[in-house]
């Protein structure tokens, strides 16, 4: 799963979607895979506006974080969402976004919800979201 | 998993026709019942039957419904979109400048639909590499190589219909095709929709709100073969048989043994009478799989799924009652099908 998906989930219990700490889902036990995908700035372009940034640093910053072995390096982001004229025309950062969003993906590991703390699996880079029958 | 085709005249006709009228008001019990029991009634019903035949459905499912092709090819470049429901993931990576999610009550079909996006995006990067290193050789005359954008179907999650994990009001469009009838009362066929209704951005000023594209299998089925239509029954257990390889059927060029078992339905009854470019319908198979032991004299396992055929106009209905506004809706080949929005009320919340 790639980590831009990351940006547009949440915990699937009813009662945790209320709260802003349901989002985004905190990797754990985080382990990466790099792929090659091929660039398309206009997808990356049209997306930002749909990005949820704050969340987009903070899973960047918990993936990366030292135990996870990550041979590219760290994609540094700016603190707040460039414009779209300026993603334009950064091809560093139009690079470092693709690397971070379409190549790296989580491919095992768990997404664990900030408000109930349910731990949800990541296996061969599918996440399980199906609720053990209390938390439905 | 491979399939291979088999020659339909194997399947039984027209005795299965009337199983399904037999069949018929088995859930009608669950009309009345309370939403565990018609949570375990579809997980006999639907869920475990989708994991049993994955591969087999998978096989079939190949070809896009042109309602829901022209939908996607109309979402704006860069629109973040959601299919649930997504099987196989014919849908995803459709249109390459939309960037969608798929999730799935199934399992083994979500690992199906990865495996094509892995495929679909190592093909694609080939390409490029290939692009790029003719575009250097252009360079020098000046025509360089352009990118057409990769599509995006790799991302898939398993799911339920019913707790959705994705992130509210942030979709531009949603997708179910062929999910809701398989809900066993209306109160949940309802909350299915509400669900999808919160997947998408409201509508802000001088921006209309994101839309989500219901399919459904409709009663109204006079031009097919399956013998429903106006007035019958609506709750209905609809055989799968999982067609084993008794006999080795001969080979049959892949084109051709695909335009054959699209005009065959898995239960033995025969699809409406497709012309060569139709799409497959919804519960049209044929295709055997290597899924079952092969063990002549043995009958074939059938699987019976719930169904609930939606009358005309009742697909409104539930929009309406799940709180969305019906923008269009038509009936594509034995399916209703709506496209809604959220009720542009700026009170709605959640």
């Amino acid at each position: 799963m790639k980590l831009l998906t990351l940006n547009f989930l949440t915990c699937a219990v009813k009662t945790c979607k209320s709260s802003s700490d349901s989002f985004p889902l905190h990797p754990k036990d985080a382990e990466l895979a790099s792929d090659d995908v091929e660039v398309n700035p206009e997808l990356l372009v049209n997306l930002l506006p749909r990005l949820d940034w704050k969340a987009l640093k903070t899973t960047s910053a918990e993936v990366f974080l030292p135990s996870c072995i990550y041979p590219l390096g760290f994609p540094q982001l700016p603190d707040s969402p460039p414009t779209i004229e300026q993603l334009q025309s950064d091809d560093k950062l139009l690079k470092d976004l693709h690397s971070l969003l379409m190549e790296t993906n989580l491919m095992e590991g768990k997404l664990v919800c900030g408000v109930c703390g349910h731990e949800y699996a990541v296996r061969e880079g599918i996440p399980n979201f199906l609720l053990p029958s209390h938390l439905v | 998993m491979m399939a291979s085709t088999h020659t339909p005249s194997a399947l039984p006709s027209d005795s299965v026709a009337g199983d399904v009228a037999k069949l018929a008001a088995a859930a009608a019990a669950s009309q009345a019942a309370e939403s565990a029991e018609a949570e375990a009634y579809e997980k006999t019903h639907v869920h475990g039957v989708y994991e049993a035949i994955a591969p087999h459905f998978s096989a079939t499912r190949y070809k896009p419904w042109p309602a829901v092709a022209s939908f996607l090819q109309s979402r704006p470049p860069g629109a973040v979109g959601l299919d649930v429901g997504c099987g196989n993931g014919k849908y995803l990576g459709l249109n390459p400048s939309v960037y969608m999610v798929g999730s799935d009550r199934s399992a083994s079909l979500v690992a199906l639909a990865h495996s094509r996006g892995r495929q679909l995006q190592e093909q694609q990067a080939q390409e490029a590499k290939k692009r790029i290193a003719q575009g250097e050789l252009d360079a020098t005359t000046g025509t360089g190589g352009e990118s057409s954008g990769a599509a995006i179907a790799t991302e898939v999650l398993v799911a339920d219909g019913l707790s959705l994990p994705f992130r509210e009001r942030a979709a531009d469009f949603v997708i179910c095709i062929a999910v809701i009838h398989h809900m066993s009362t209306r109160t949940r066929r309802q909350e299915a929709i509400r669900h999808l209704l919160r997947c998408v951005r409201t509508g802000q000023a001088g921006q209309p709100g994101g839309q989500i594209l219901v399919y459904v299998w409709a009663l109204e089925q006079g031009n097919s073969r399956r013998g429903w239509d106006e007035g019958g029954e609506q709750d209905l257990l609809v055989p799968w048989v999982l067609k084993s390889q008794q006999k080795q059927p001969k080979r049959l060029k892949q084109r051709k043994g695909q335009k054959r078992t699209r005009d065959q339905d898995s239960s033995g009854v025969a699809a409406s009478n497709n012309s060569g470019e139709a799409p497959p319908s919804e519960a049209t198979a044929g295709a055997t799989t290597a899924a079952t032991e092969p063990d002549p004299g043995h009958t074939d396992p059938v699987f019976k799924r719930y169904y609930h055929l939606y009358r005309k106009g009742e697909l409104e209905e539930d929009v309406l009652a799940a709180g969305g506004a019906v923008i269009t809706s038509g009936y594509e080949r034995d399916n209703w099908w709506v496209v809604a929005a959220n009720e542009p009320l700026p009170s709605q919340s959640t």
